[in-house]
């Protein structure tokens, strides 16, 4: 359970007080964290230190974390939680939708930061051989793969668990709720826009017509669920 | 408006009055039917008249509408009827002057011209008559012979004279009609037809010419009958014996002239009234049409397009309302880009400093966390600033959090995200997060009306935020007692409403406490470090939804916040579920501070805070107390802070069943158990109920 303890955080931020502050929380959590300052250096130093997970600041000099965000998730499933001033819906929406996994609005609790950081890592170890079908997808969870005729699509980490937490109980409905604690790993209730954004860009890359979903379907007032299959 | 139409005129009674006493009804209901009740739909008649009336106003109301919204329509109508007056009387005056004139002059000339005719007559007979004398032995035969030709000679030698423009007629005097002297006339006219009746009779007992208007008959078929003037005297025949010759003048040419005037004036006329109404649309266009185009661009102004503009030319007093007119939109425009730009460098302000602050708020937070974990390596003073640190921070970041929130709303910047919610999760959520304080206060929170789901359009993490600084607020004040949140829906509005039986509001407190900053007793302990915000964004994320968020409380006896949210985000509010002032309040169970029956006043108290345009709530009877039994008021916890219409409620009680009652627990044992103070030598008991929200 605790062999994820080892995990490399690759820390994007310009402010070199907190990202020294971050690297003395990180450390004693026994993270292994690496630093860039700079928007633009960050691509490169994440594929030099290939980060389990990257903590980025949406404010930078040079590329701004948006940006950043995007070239990343562009060839990396890693996750990515960023690090935020304004808690405004338009940020952290842009910022979602930018690809971030999640994100933790300044000024937060060293604690509340861990914890954000391993519910994050955490999915990393849990083997357990399972195949799920949810609409005309084939997902098989150990292998992390999901294929639609026998072609594979790419997935997020995080959008993988979504369709996993869906696909397990096809009969549920989940209430926005639920799915972040089930796939965020939030206790209390937090921000349900982290949902919605994720189930979009979920469908965006599952549903044939993303306006008309068949495989994640909006129960309305309520929450989601998994298409029929 | 339409009662005092409906009064019949005193004139009009009389008809009704006259019928039996079962019409009289209809009657006046016809009276007042026609006395306006037609054009204004203000009959409280039967609902078969008012169909009929319905019926026969439809086809008018465009009509109407038309007149009473077009000015140019108007004016011209005005003058076409207008100038239509003056055309018609002038055309009268006129004709009757050239009718007077037309005949005097035909009437002078008839005269002499009948006067000389009879003096030829009387010549003539002279002159036979002294033929006559000489020839002597004449026979009475022979000489009535001799009258009956010189009759006709006379008839066709007068006649002669006038070439067709007079006919002369002779008729017998009197009964006589013997000795050939029957009626005689030139131009085949017929002589008893053409001369009436009483001209004769006058004409006969006289010695005077007599004259009259007629009509001339003609013998002769083809010929049409014509006005005519006719002059009639009694003259004598050769034999003395008394005769009646009539001159009848035809006024056939002064008719053609008067019809030929009449004809010219109508024509004239209808050209002048034609021309004027033309003119008239004219000049009205003139003013109307930039009038209306002036209207067209303030609407559009005030629909937000700010960059419209009137059309200018010239410089007169239709250019000066255009230029004055573009002056003020320019103004306008301007001033709003100045506060657009104000509003926006705000909020960049905002954005920035939330940024910049925050940013080392964080090392430091971060940092302290650290210390604070370390404390117990400290020694005691240090580990014990560890903790305030710690403490403070927290407070700070709250605090900050609050500001910022505020400001955000100020700036105009705060966005609704609102999708259905079921109001009983986020009531769930925030009651759970509320258990670990009431626990320590040793308070039991208690939820009811969630049997069935309270769904509404709303944005969850705002309802839900003012919902937990309600229920933490309870919780707070709450001194130990029960904290009951209630929830209901009805109508078009949902509602949540957290009651409380601790030291309760002061009268005017329940407006204060949205007050930034306010704290009912600043001398109080805070247990909890609220950041005197939370109300003031709890009252912005009300009006964000478009519902209120209002207060009622009373010293001792607990307060109640209620949460009235849309059903639906546009839609506007007109009233609660929940009434303000819960059911187990001392008012409204009768009683005043001591337990006793009450006779107290109530106060209800206005929004202090200038916020909105509230509209100043009429103070009811202060001595009738609200029961469920009273006679349909206008609620006044209804009113909302927009100036929204205050809806009557059909009945109090009716609309309280909705609720679902309150355990007994909560109206019964615990008030009375929580009544301390209500022995306790307060002074006469006010309650303070606020209306807030927009």
């Amino acid at each position: 359970m605790m062999s994820f303890m080892k995990g490399r955080v690759l820390v994007v931020d310009d402010d070199t007080a907190l990202a020294e502050m971050l690297g003395i929380v990180l450390r004693g959590e026994g993270f292994e964290p690496s630093f860039v300052a700079d928007g633009d250096k960050a691509l490169a130093a994440f594929r030099e230190t290939k980060p389990d997970l990257v903590l980025l600041d949406l404010m930078l000099p040079g590329r701004d974390g948006i940006e950043v965000c995007r070239l990343i998730r562009a060839e990396s499933g890693v996750p990515i939680v960023m690090l935020t001033a304004k808690s405004d819906t338009v940020d952290v929406v842009v910022g979602l939708e930018s690809g971030a996994d999640d994100y933790i609005v300044k000024p937060f609790k060293p604690k509340e930061l861990v914890a954000r950081i391993r519910a994050r890592l955490r999915r990393s170890e849990e083997p357990a051989p399972e195949q799920l079908a949810i609409g005309d997808l084939v997902i098989d969870v150990a292998g992390h793969s999901v294929k639609r005729d026998g072609q594979s699509i790419a997935l997020t980490p995080l959008e993988f668990d979504l369709l996993v937490a869906l696909a397990r109980k096809p009969w549920q409905v989940f209430t926005r709720e639920v799915l972040l604690e089930q796939v965020w790993g939030y206790r209390h209730a937090a921000d349900t826009r982290l949902v919605n954004v994720h189930v979009q860009r979920l469908r965006s890359k599952v549903e044939k017509d993303p306006e008309k979903p068949e495989i994640v379907v909006t129960v309305r007032g309520v929450g989601y669920k998994a298409g029929p299959s | 408006m339409s009662g005092d139409r409906a009064a019949p005129a005193p004139g009009r009674t009389g008809a009704g009055a006259r019928r039996p006493v079962g019409r009289t009804g209809a009657g006046s209901r016809w009276a007042r039917l026609l006395e306006g009740g037609l054009l204004h739909g203000g009959v409280q008649g039967s609902p078969v008249l008012r169909l009929f009336l319905r019926w026969v106003r439809r086809p008018l109301l465009p009509v109407m509408r038309l007149w009473r919204r077009n000015i140019q329509l108007k004016v011209v109508a005005t003058t076409l009827l207008m100038s239509l007056g003056v055309v018609l009387l002038l055309g009268f005056v006129v004709i009757g002057q050239v009718r007077n004139g037309l005949l005097d002059a035909k009437v002078k000339a008839s005269q002499s011209q009948a006067t000389g005719g009879f003096a030829v007559a009387k010549q003539r007979a002279d002159e036979a008559a002294s033929g006559t004398g000489d020839n002597g032995g004449t026979t009475d035969g022979h000489s009535s012979q001799n009258v009956i030709q010189w009759m006709s000679d006379l008839v066709s030698s007068l006649s002669s004279g006038g070439q067709g423009a007079f006919d002369v007629v002779t008729l017998p005097a009197g009964e006589d009609s013997g000795a050939g002297r029957g009626p005689r006339s030139s131009g085949a006219v017929d002589p008893t037809a053409s001369v009436p009746e009483d001209l004769r009779t006058r004409v006969n007992g006289s010695t005077l010419a007599a004259q009259r208007y007629t009509r001339i008959v003609y013998n002769d078929g083809d010929k049409e009958s014509q006005p005519a003037l006719v002059i009639g005297k009694q003259v004598n025949d050769p034999n003395g014996d008394p005769y009646q010759l009539y001159y009848l003048f035809p006024l056939t040419q002064e008719e053609k002239s008067l019809s030929l005037v009449k004809g010219t004036l109508a024509t004239a006329g209808l050209f002048v009234v034609v021309l004027l109404g033309a003119i008239a649309w004219l000049v009205v266009r003139q003013v109307v049409t930039p009038v209306r185009m002036a209207a067209g661009i303030a609407e559009r102004l005030s629909a937000g397009r700010l960059q419209e503009r009137m059309k200018v030319t010239g410089e007169d007093d239709i250019a000066r309302l255009g230029e004055a007119f573009n002056k003020m939109a320019q103004n306008l425009q301007l001033k709003i880009q100045q506060l657009e730009d104000l509003s926006r460098m705000q909020r960049r302000f905002v954005s920035d400093v939330s940024h910049e602050l925050r940013t080392p708020l964080t090392t430091v937070r971060m940092a302290a966390d650290v210390i604070h974990e370390a404390r117990e390596d400290f020694d005691p003073v240090t580990a014990r600033s560890a903790e305030l640190l710690a403490d403070q921070l927290d407070r700070f970041e709250s605090l900050l959090a609050d500001l910022l929130e505020i400001s955000r709303f100020d700036a105009g910047a705060a966005a609704l995200e609102a999708e259905p919610i079921d109001l009983r999760e986020v009531v769930r959520r925030v009651v759970s997060g509320a258990e670990p304080l009431a626990e320590r206060k040793g308070t039991r929170i208690r939820v009811t009306g969630d049997q069935q789901p309270v769904v509404a359009e709303a944005d969850a993490r705002r309802v839900e935020r003012v919902l937990r600084n309600l229920v933490v607020n309870a919780v707070e004040h709450g001194e130990g007692r029960d904290v009951v949140v209630k929830l209901a829906s009805a109508g078009g509005a949902v509602a949540v409403a957290v009651r409380d039986y601790g030291v309760g509001l002061k009268p005017g407190e329940a407006t204060r406490v949205f007050s930034r900053f306010w704290r009912a007793d600043p001398a109080r302990a805070r247990t909890t470090g609220g950041t005197g915000l939370g109300l003031s964004i709890a009252l912005e994320d009300a009006r964000l939804h478009g519902g209120w968020l209002q207060a009622w409380g009373e010293p001792g006896g607990g307060s109640q916040f209620r949460l009235t949210l849309p059903r639906t985000a546009d839609e506007p509010l007109r009233g609660s579920p929940i009434p303000l002032e819960p059911k187990d309040s001392r008012r409204n169970r009768g009683l005043d501070d001591a337990g006793l029956p009450r006779g107290g006043d109530k106060q209800v108290t206005v929004p202090a805070q200038a916020t909105g345009e509230h509209s100043a709530p009429t103070p009811r009877d202060p001595i009738v107390p609200r029961q469920a039994a009273a006679a349909p008021t206008a609620d006044p916890t209804a009113l909302p802070g927009s100036g929204a219409r205050v809806v009557t409620r059909p009945a109090a009680g009716v609309r309280r069943q909705d609720v679902p009652p309150a355990p007994d627990r909560a109206g019964g044992d615990t008030m009375d158990g929580a009544d301390p103070e209500g022995a306790g030598p307060r002074g006469a008991q006010r309650q303070g109920e606020a209306f807030r929200g927009r």
